[in-house]
């Protein structure tokens, strides 16, 4: 579980800059990421607003206070807050709050919204909705009151209430989430530490509606000071700020999956972990403080573990345990498919032990970190990065910041953009970055290295699905790398058809993955559906209704793999449908479909010469009868017409 | 023809695709094309005649069930010759529930190898032993069949007079009938209601008569019948239908020049003297009867016969008729000559007309 292994150097500097970047002080900066979050966060922000009131100084300082005791964490959920507002636009955020944060650059916004407006006040110090409006008379607290009332919102808080964001809507998903959470965290530190993962998942009932996950893998460990942050505290990890493809991204799976045992059955999560055979193995016992968002360790000993390496979670949590789609089986059986080198052991609630062997004896090609390609930079990331940059001037920081730029393209981009070279990239101006912006457009970049992607490959792709599904036949497709918006992507497609428990018109099951993940929620929202169904699927001999996925025993599988995978939601389920996306899944399936029309196409001649022996075979002894009876035949003769004729019509290609 | 005659038809055909299949080829049976659109009138003959459009069945992959019910039909009929017994269509059908595989699901496949077999060899379906379900027709009026006991072979004098109220059923097979008359002419009827009227009402005594009622499109048998009596007792045939485009081109032009599907046989199942007395679009006006306005159907079928038969092709006369029919949008029943009283068409259309009958159409 070292996966969410931390770069915390870079926090303090590169996140916390990012604010400035946005064109925000401190204050205000941590404000607004929680104003974006949600509606009922926006007494927070007030909070943050209002301590302020009065005193410059005091925002600063207690800006400068949050930021010390809260390390990284609103910075880096400012970030991952940008990036779900704008993909998940104008999902949760309230527009009007979410404007009061953007013009709260000063006090003045907050002091006047918190007074003028009774309905924003009296949610006050709490993260629920809304309460009821005063009905007769509006009491007449003033501002200095409203702010007793006010106060910050820790961001595990924040998810104790909203815990639908993170996939534990509900018994059944909650467990499927911690179960998935752990292994994708183990798959990532065992690629990243470079040993092929042995992983065994068990689900083990401890009470009614209620569930034990323990997870092992023989993975690098996790040093000792780490364990009580990577379990103990939302958003903390070592994805979020590296451009790579991994599983994870922001840092708040597991730790979320901690603290829903936490909250539906009060037990700490236990981690066992050694980091080699020389080091002795710890165990520990970890709780989140969800008000502060910070680790508690509860205990902490030594114990005897045989295990060289590794790392071993148990989450105890209020959960139902379903099989069939969507269920842990399930997502393992996928999770087996999209990674042929993980050796898989399942233990179910029941205390059957399901096996899936490894496959391909070979790690996956290590994936690079990259730097951000200039077409996928936006605004307040651009400014975060020049402020932060330690380049004298812009050509300099463009071409150390980016990837793909050189000393020509930074020239050309700074001439299209009419900026001078020697501009200091520290005094970047809002209106100059957006100059900036406007030069990059006009400017032909390459696209970026792909080396950050690590595909399954279409043969190991084939050979997972071989694993679990039992066809006649089958197809994969690696595509070569594409890009969307400056981010590197890549598309993978496979199918089997002919699948045994499968009927003729079953519709297709389609598995969807992102990077290796396998996706179990909301088909219907995402590029690879749409893909599918937008692919002409009968000019492979297959049946289609209009809109609908084809028909037939089929299983279509299709993995997008890219540093950073445009989901439509934080809960990571179904994945953005941008244009050159969905081409390239197009392009795969359409590869996939040509390869299976071929077959369907040999298999329905052999069928319709088996037909056509039938057919003849039934007709022609009528014939010869025929004959006999009107010519009065011997048998002899009659036989040979029968003999004669039938060979004469196999022969004949006219059907 | 004779029935060793057909018996030898039927045998050089198998003969021949015995042959071709020995000899490793793939036989192959000519039929005439069976539609309208192979078929003239012959203003000569007065019936339609083929032309030559014929299609080759051959034996393949696809056609081999066709081609073994079509043998297996042949077999059949050689057999019902043989023994000079008979089979219904239906019949025919139910035998063929012992063919296995290549048993018919439905009557209309086994009636549709029938037509086949009969074109094939350019013959009657009753010389095959075959004889259709449908009913002949009703006779009344001054006639005298003379039919024979199948029995004993003895003559069987039928008065057509003496059967009151009721009727002469036709039988199906007509070509042994003799006939005694001294009426004047024939007079076919579409319906039955108005040939009801009639004999009630002994319009054959006052106009020394033979009504004959086709209840429809005439069967084989009925014009068959009319052709007969009217060729051997030269009389002159009149024939009253319903004034809508299905009682002209397809009643009347049936009986008179035959149907464009079994054209092969038209040439005895016609009846080229038939007139066409009413009711015609003239009378609608004339005798100002009540219309019912065509319905679609109607008017593509009054199209359909100016664009495609030769027969309407032919006369001047019925592409008029039809034109008015269409532009008039109106059609009018025999049984609306009522409004003018029950007996109207007794007392006053049927002796209008007849004293006139140079007026007929063609």
């Amino acid at each position: 579980m070292t996966a969410k292994r931390v770069r915390e150097s870079d926090f303090d500097e590169e996140t916390l800059d990012l604010f400035d970047g946005g064109g925000v002080p401190p204050a205000g900066g941590g404000a607004r990421a929680e104003t974006v979050l949600a509606g009922p966060r926006q007494s927070g922000s007030r909070t943050a607003g209002g301590a302020g009131r009065g005193a410059k100084k005091a925002a600063t300082k207690q800006a400068a206070k949050a930021s010390r005791d809260r390390k990284a964490v609103e910075p880096k959920q400012a970030a991952s807050e940008k990036t779900r507002a704008r993909k998940a636009a104008p999902k949760k955020a309230l527009p009007e709050r979410k404007r009061a944060g953007k013009g709260e650059s000063e006090t003045a916004a907050a002091e006047e919204a918190a007074a003028s407006s009774p309905d924003a006040a009296a949610p006050a110090g709490a993260g629920t909705s809304p309460a009821p409006r005063p009905r007769k008379k509006r009491n007449g607290r003033n501002a200095e009151q409203l702010a007793k009332g006010q106060r910050e919102i820790s961001i595990s808080e924040f998810f104790t209430k909203n815990r639908h964001l993170l996939g534990f809507d509900n018994p059944t998903k909650a467990l499927l989430t911690t179960v998935k959470e752990a292994v994708d965290n183990s798959l990532d530190a065992c690629e990243d530490a470079g040993v092929l993962p042995v992983i065994r998942v068990e689900a083990r009932q401890t009470a009614e509606n209620r569930y034990k996950a323990v997870i092992e893998d023989n993975g690098p460990g996790i040093v000792r000071a780490q364990i009580p942050k990577i379990f103990g505290k939302l958003l903390y990890g070592s994805k979020f700020h590296t451009l790579k493809q991994s599983r994870g991204q922001q840092g708040i799976g597991i730790s979320a999956a901690g603290m829903y045992g936490q909250l539906t059955t009060g037990k700490p999560v236990v981690i066992t972990s050694r980091t080699g055979p020389r080091a002795a193995a710890r165990r520990f016992e970890v709780k989140i403080n969800t008000r502060k968002n910070e680790p508690i360790v509860t205990d902490e000993r030594e114990v005897d573990w045989p295990v060289e390496h590794g790392t071993r979670v148990e989450i105890e949590l209020e959960a139902i345990h379903k099989r069939g789609r969507r269920s842990i089986d399930d997502y393992l059986e996928q999770t087996a498919v999209a990674n042929p080198h993980l050796e898989l052991t399942y233990v179910d609630p029941g205390g059957d032990e399901i096996r899936y062997p490894r496959v391909i004896d070979e790690l996956p090609a290590e994936a690079r970190a990259i730097k951000p390609h200039p077409y996928g930079v936006e605004l307040g990331a651009l400014l975060a990065l020049a402020h932060e940059s330690r380049s004298r001037n812009l050509r300099g920081f463009l071409q150390e910041e980016f990837s793909r730029v050189g000393p020509r393209v930074a020239d050309e981009i700074l001439e299209k953009a009419m900026l001078s070279p020697s501009v200091k990239p520290r005094r970047l101006k809002r209106d100059q970055a957006e100059q900036l912006l406007t030069g990059i457009g006009k400017t032909r970049i390459m696209n970026p290295p792909t080396n950050c992607l690590s595909p399954i490959g279409a043969e190991e792709l084939e050979a997972g699905l071989r694993k679990v599904v039992e066809a006649d036949f089958f197809a994969a497709v690696s595509r070569k790398p594409a890009v969307y918006r400056g981010n590197p992507f890549l598309v993978e497609a496979a199918l089997a058809w002919g699948v045994a428990d499968m009927g003729g018109d079953d519709l297709a099951v389609l598995h969807r993955f992102a990077n290796r993940v396998p996706l179990q929620y909301q088909q219907g929202a995402c590029a690879m559906t749409k893909a599918v169904l937008g692919t002409a699927w009968k000019g492979y001999g297959l049946h289609q209704a209009r809109g609908a996925l084809p028909a037939g025993p089929l299983v279509v599988l299709v993995h997008i793999a890219s540093a950073w995978v445009p989901f439509t939601s934080e809960s990571k389920e179904a994945v953005a449908s941008y244009t050159e996306i969905l081409k390239e899944i197009k392009l795969a399936l359409q590869d996939c479909g040509r390869r299976l029309g071929r077959h369907i196409r040999q298999g329905k001649r052999q069928a319709e010469a088996v037909k056509k022996r039938d057919y003849i075979a039934s007709y022609i002894p009528h014939i010869g009868a025929a004959l006999r009876e009107i010519l009065g035949l011997s048998e002899k003769r009659e036989q040979q017409i029968v003999t004669t004729l039938t060979d004469t019509l196999e022969r004949s290609r006219k059907f | 023809m004779p029935r060793r005659k057909v018996i030898r038809k039927i045998r050089d055909q198998a003969r021949d695709v015995e042959r071709s299949v020995v000899a490793g080829g793939k036989p192959s049976l000519r039929f005439p094309v069976r539609s309208l659109a192979n078929v003239r009138y012959d203003p000569a003959k007065g019936h339609f005649t083929m032309k030559r459009g014929t299609k080759e069945r051959t034996l393949t992959v696809s056609t081999v069930k066709t081609f073994a019910q079509t043998l297996r039909m042949m077999s059949l009929s050689k057999e019902l010759v043989e023994s000079d017994d008979i089979a219904t269509k239906r019949e025919a059908y139910y035998v063929s529930k012992n063919w296995g595989d290549a048993r018919f699901r439905e009557q209309p496949e086994s009636d549709a190898v029938m037509d086949d077999v009969e074109a094939l060899f350019a013959v009657n379906r009753e010389q095959l032993g075959f004889v259709p379900e449908e009913k002949g027709g009703d006779v009344a009026g001054r006639l005298v069949v003379v039919d024979r006991d199948p029995d004993s072979g003895r003559k069987l004098r039928i008065d057509c007079t003496k059967f009151g109220s009721g009727a002469y059923s036709v039988p199906i097979s007509v070509e042994h009938l003799e006939f005694e008359t001294k009426a004047a002419f024939i007079l076919a009827i579409e319906t039955a209601g108005m040939f009801q009227r009639l004999v009630k009402h002994n319009y054959w005594k006052t106009a020394n008569c033979i009504l004959v009622s086709m209840g429809g499109v005439p069967t084989r048998a009925c014009r068959r019948f009319i052709r007969r009596l009217a060729d051997e007792k030269n009389l002159p045939v009149y024939v009253f239908v319903d004034g809508d485009p299905y009682g002209i081109t397809n009643i009347y032009r049936t009986l008179k020049v035959g149907s464009g599907n079994a054209a092969h046989l038209n040439e005895y199942f016609c009846v080229p003297q038939a007139r066409f007395l009413g009711i015609t679009p003239a009378d609608v006006t004339d005798y100002d009867l009540p219309t019912h306005p065509l319905k679609e159907v109607d008017v593509k079928r009054a199209r359909d016969a100016l664009k495609n038969d030769p027969f309407i092709g032919h006369y001047k006369q019925w592409q008029r008729a039809l034109e008015t029919m269409i532009k008039m949008g109106v059609r009018a029943e025999q049984q609306a000559l009522a409004k003018h009283g029950l007996n109207y068409v007794i007392d006053t259309y049927l002796p209008q007309k007849l004293s006139r009958p140079e007026r007929f159409l063609p």
